[in-house]
């Protein structure tokens, strides 16, 4: 089969890479990019495992190809820690609230509130349920999951408040 | 004066973070940056990908299998069929039930997706194509999907190759699709007990086929190496020492040639206990190709090929007088156990521990029977998040003991309360043959009805109800009330064995030489944070915090034997474990405390993270000085350093148990239900991380809530499995999932080193009747006697059409 160049922003760093154009863009960054953190977990875009940003929008990376990705800026979860390795607050959320156990769904779901408290950042509990409702959870039930993000959601009002402040 | 003296007692314990602390998970810093490493990370030079072709069929005989075109293709590198894995003695083996199964089918097919051949290429896109281009031509067979229907004349008979075989692994076959005949309990006696009771309730009670579906499929990647003539094997495994024996048995590998890991897992739930052909093939294929080959099921593979569970059909019949007491239990059981008995059970236990059907209850007299059947669908038959067979069991007893209440008169939870084993009676040896460790089942009753506020809810059911006839609302309103009590822990070793090997499990601590300490264990945590609360009982034994304990599994080159984690055996079987090796080590370092502070062992009393003189409080060495001695100076005659490893052969099973209340409102008109509350109090015993256990809790009772509402692996009459994907397997969001409400009550194990029990199962158990006796109970006043799982809308709604309440 005949590759294409393909060139994106993965987590603030160019790449560049020849692939095929059936290659899915979860593929892409788990294989070609060594970016394993993102997950598959069904491969029909329901469970949200492999929830990435891409240019702004939550997607499931399983049902995108990475030709799609042309030009434009994905995140995921390798590019949540600051480079100092200092965590996210929705990373740090998620371990002070128990919002994982086996952590298969964690990556996508901390991507996906990502973007969710960027839309909203305020949330009620409806509205993160409601967020989320994209990533599935086999081992939480949820409830700590919720706790984490608005946990977070709160964090990050306050160092706004701060930052506005100062 | 030391750092330690300083501190007050309490500062000292709250730094070892030991038992009871809500410890923050060390897991989560490397699963919250995506660095876990599971095995589709596993990424090897010159890996190759496998990928099945499947049957399409239910019930088929194969022609032919051409491969030629396929081998053609660019980037295969080999196709495998099961003329390819006769030579080896593989294209069948044998399974933990005392079955055998296929491989790769092997002359015909006997359920939709069976594997048939197994293609290995370069990449999973080329092996994917490769896989379309394999051409197999089928002869469709009659398919028997009905469980009822398996040892009827006119079924087809499924397994040729034992067809005449009429003694089974577990005693005579009355069929050729029979399976095995379980009985347990004095039939005579319980017939009588029936005949003579005032009252007695009958009703078939069906728990459908589901599966565990974890968020990560089974997967693995076998790599040997020709020259070591070496087998290393990375894989979803549930039980990573168990694989390896197997493997090493089926390859005809010497056992030490064979190292086996589980990487960090996406969730089990009893989906990767079984040994399934992917990794079968895989090994071959790597043994065959000289490459590493990996193995990475899809998800519609993963709901139609490996591990479904329940699929058990029980006709309860009870007895009782008027007032509500139960006289008897009687229980026949038709299990579907699919194609092959690939059951994931201890050895001598054809139907798990199904005998634990009198439940909470004091039974005086019961009999069981449980009959196994082939019928055309996938293999499996795991305890899905439960001990083997408890879930079953805890939903018959449960749903029967509802519906006696509703034909005595009573209500449900008075009928419990009134038929309670009591405290005073632990241990107690129950009708089916268990011993029961301990339980107060009126206190965790009392404090889940108290904190819902239960006969409030009663009353406003009344008048709903009422209001109802009226015609002023059309929502119903039901409160599910379930009392559990599970076995779990299995177990010891007169009893339950896996292969013929025994059920103990593992612990080996070694203590560094500055006080830090690493622990592996012989089971393998698939979210269920192992590396935290194996640290904290270490810590509360042996007094070294827990951020000084590493703890780890799942490497058979490192980890000492052990049967694995699944059937919430960790705590109650390598727990205890953990807590007798750290006590091994606390005995050996008080020989060197002794040695230092120059009095007699008997002289010194353990006080948080060292010994102490007794009656002299200022005579004190700490662990970490002792460590430090055990390397540098140990006492004459005592070897040096500081590590223990204990097997642990539990005495007994552990019995959690909790009382479970579910409210919710019924729009009959839609069958849309809300639900309300859903509170739970369980008694795991002694509680390690309360935080963990919280999440064990809301995660079991998710899954409870999915299995009750909206689950089932549903087969059409010609062998079609129609929901093996996300599209159509119910797999609750945060949206629908209820809040949680949660409490504890803490009865200790009297066996256990540190009176746990194990909780990870208890909610799915006690979770999945809860929520079918609310649907129930909401439609009980109106003559609904028993609703069948699961109660999606769709399935509510017509029940209520069935009732006549749609005019």
């Amino acid at each position: 089969m005949s590759k294409i160049a393909v060139t994106m922003t993965v987590n603030g760093r160019q790449v560049e890479r020849l692939v095929e154009p059936r290659l899915l863009l979860v593929h892409f960054l788990r294989e070609e990019l060594g970016l394993t953190g993102t997950h598959i977990g069904c491969e029909t875009s329901h469970c949200g495992a492999c929830t990435v940003d891409l240019d702004g929008v939550s997607v499931k990376s399983c049902t995108v190809l990475a030709v799609q990705a042309q030009g434009k800026e994905v995140r995921t979860i390798e590019g949540m820690a600051a480079p100092d390795g200092t965590l996210h607050v929705l990373q740090e959320m998620f371990r002070e609230h128990h919002g994982l156990q086996c952590g298969w769904c964690t990556p996508g779901m901390i991507l996906r509130a990502w973007r969710l408290l960027q839309e909203n950042p305020d949330p009620s509990e409806e509205e993160v349920r409601f967020g989320i409702a994209g990533n599935l959870c086999r081992c939480t039930g949820y409830q700590k999951i919720v706790e984490a993000i608005l946990a977070a959601a709160a964090k990050l009002r306050a160092a706004r408040t701060v930052e506005a402040a100062a | 004066m030391s750092e330690t003296t300083e501190l007050t007692r309490e500062a000292r314990a709250a730094r070892l973070e030991g038992l009871g602390c809500r410890r923050k998970r060390v897991e989560d810093i490397r699963f919250v940056q995506g660095k876990g490493q599971y095995v589709d990370d596993v990424k090897l030079p010159g890996m190759l990908f496998g990928d099945f072709v499947r049957s399409p069929y239910g019930h088929a005989r194969i022609k032919k299998i051409d491969t030629s075109r396929a081998k053609a293709m660019p980037g295969v590198v080999a196709v495998l069929t099961a003329e390819d894995l006769k030579p080896l003695d593989l294209a069948w083996i044998p399974t933990l039930a005392g079955d055998v199964q296929m491989v790769l089918a092997d002359g015909k097919v006997l359920y939709q997706n069976q594997e048939v051949a197994f293609v290995v290429a370069e990449d999973r896109y080329l092996a994917a194509d490769a896989v379309e281009a394999v051409e197999v031509e089928y002869e469709a067979l009659p398919v028997l999907v009905d469980p009822f229907k398996a040892m009827t004349d006119e079924a087809p008979v499924l397994r040729e190759d034992i067809a005449d075989k009429k003694e089974g692994a577990h005693g005579p076959r009355k069929h050729p699709n029979h399976i095995f005949t379980w009985e347990i309990g004095d039939a005579a006696a319980t017939r009588e007990a029936l005949a003579r009771s005032e009252v007695v309730v009958e009703e078939l009670i069906t728990y459908p086929r589901v599966h565990p579906c974890p968020l990560e499929t089974c997967g693995c990647v076998a790599s040997f190496d020709k020259v070591k003539g070496e087998l290393t094997l990375w894989g979803t495994f549930q039980a990573p020492h168990v694989i390896r024996t197997v493997a090493s048995i089926l390859s005809k590998l010497p056992e030490h040639k064979i190292r086996v890991i589980a990487p960090d897992i996406g969730g089990g739930f009893g989906n990767k206990v079984g040994a399934y052909p992917g990794y079968i093939c895989a090994v071959v294929a790597s043994i065959v190709t000289g490459r590493p080959v990996k193995w990475i099921e899809d998800r519609i593979e993963n709901l139609s090929t490996t591990a479904f569970a329940r699929d058990y059909h029980m006709k309860a019949r009870i007895g009782a007088t008027r007032e509500g007491k139960i006289t008897a239990l009687q229980v026949e059981v038709i299990a579907d156990h699919g194609a092959f008995d690939a059951c994931a059970d201890p050895s001598k236990w054809p139907a798990g521990f199904f005998n634990i059907v009198t439940g909470s209850y004091d039974i005086p007299t019961a009999h069981v029977t449980v009959d196994g059947v082939y019928t055309n669908k996938a293999p499996g038959g795991v305890a899905y998040r439960c001990s083997f067979r408890v879930t079953e069991a805890a939903y018959c007893i449960e749903r029967i003991v509802d519906i006696l209440a509703r034909e005595v008169g009573m209500d449900p939870a008075d009928l419990r309360l009134a038929n309670f084993i009591r405290k005073e009676q632990f241990p107690y040896r129950s009708a089916l043959g268990w011993e029961y460790d301990s339980g107060d089942y009126h206190t965790a009753m009392h404090k889940a009805l108290e904190a819902v506020n239960y006969r409030a809810l009663r009353e406003e059911q009344k008048k709903r109800q009422e209001a109802f006839r009226r015609g002023e609302t059309r929502t119903l309103m039901g409160i599910g009330v379930a009392s559990f009590t599970e076995i779990v822990g299995a177990g010891p070793s007169r009893n339950c064995d896996i292969l013929g090997i025994a059920m103990f499990d593992s612990c080996e601590i070694r203590v560094h030489p500055t006080g830090a300490a690493i622990a592996r264990m012989g089971t393998k945590s698939q979210g269920q944070g192992h590396e935290t609360t194996y640290a904290q009982i270490i810590a509360s034994e042996i007094g070294i915090p827990a951020d000084m304990i590493t703890v780890e599994e799942g490497d058979t080159s490192t980890a000492p034997y052990g049967l694995g984690t699944y059937g919430s055996r960790s705590t109650p079987v390598a727990g205890a474990a953990i807590a007798t090796a750290a006590r091994k080590i606390r005995a050996k370092a008080q020989m060197i405390a002794a040695h230092l502070l120059e009095v007699h062992e008997d002289d010194l009393e353990w006080d948080v993270d060292g010994f102490r003189v007794k009656g002299a409080p200022d005579r004190f060495k700490s662990m970490k000085e002792i460590a430090w001695v055990a390397y540098h100076a140990p006492p004459k005659g005592l070897e040096p350093g500081l590590e223990a490893v204990s097997y642990y052969d539990p005495p007994n099973m552990t019995y959690p148990f909790g009382t479970y209340v579910c409210v919710l409102d019924i729009d009959v008109d839609t069958g849309v239900y809300t639900v309300r509350r859903f509170f739970a109090v369980d008694d795991c015993g002694t509680r390690i991380n309360p935080m963990i256990i919280e999440g064990q809790i809301h995660g079991g009772l998710a899954e409870a809530f999915g299995i009750a509402m909206g689950q089932e692996i549903r087969y059409d009459e010609i062998g079609n499995v129609h929901n093996a994907s996300f599209m159509d397997y119910f797999l609750p969001t945060a949206v629908e999932t209820p809040r949680w409400e949660t409490d504890f009550t803490v009865t200790p194990s009297p066996h256990h080193p540190i009176g746990a029990k194990g909780v990870g199962e208890s909610p799915n158990v006690g979770g999945v009747p809860a929520f079918s006796n609310a649907v129930n109970d909401a439609f009980a006043f109106l003559g609904a006697r028993h609703i069948p799982m699961p109660h999606d809308h769709a399935r509510i709604w017509l029940a209520a059409e069935k009732l006549g309440l749609h005019g």
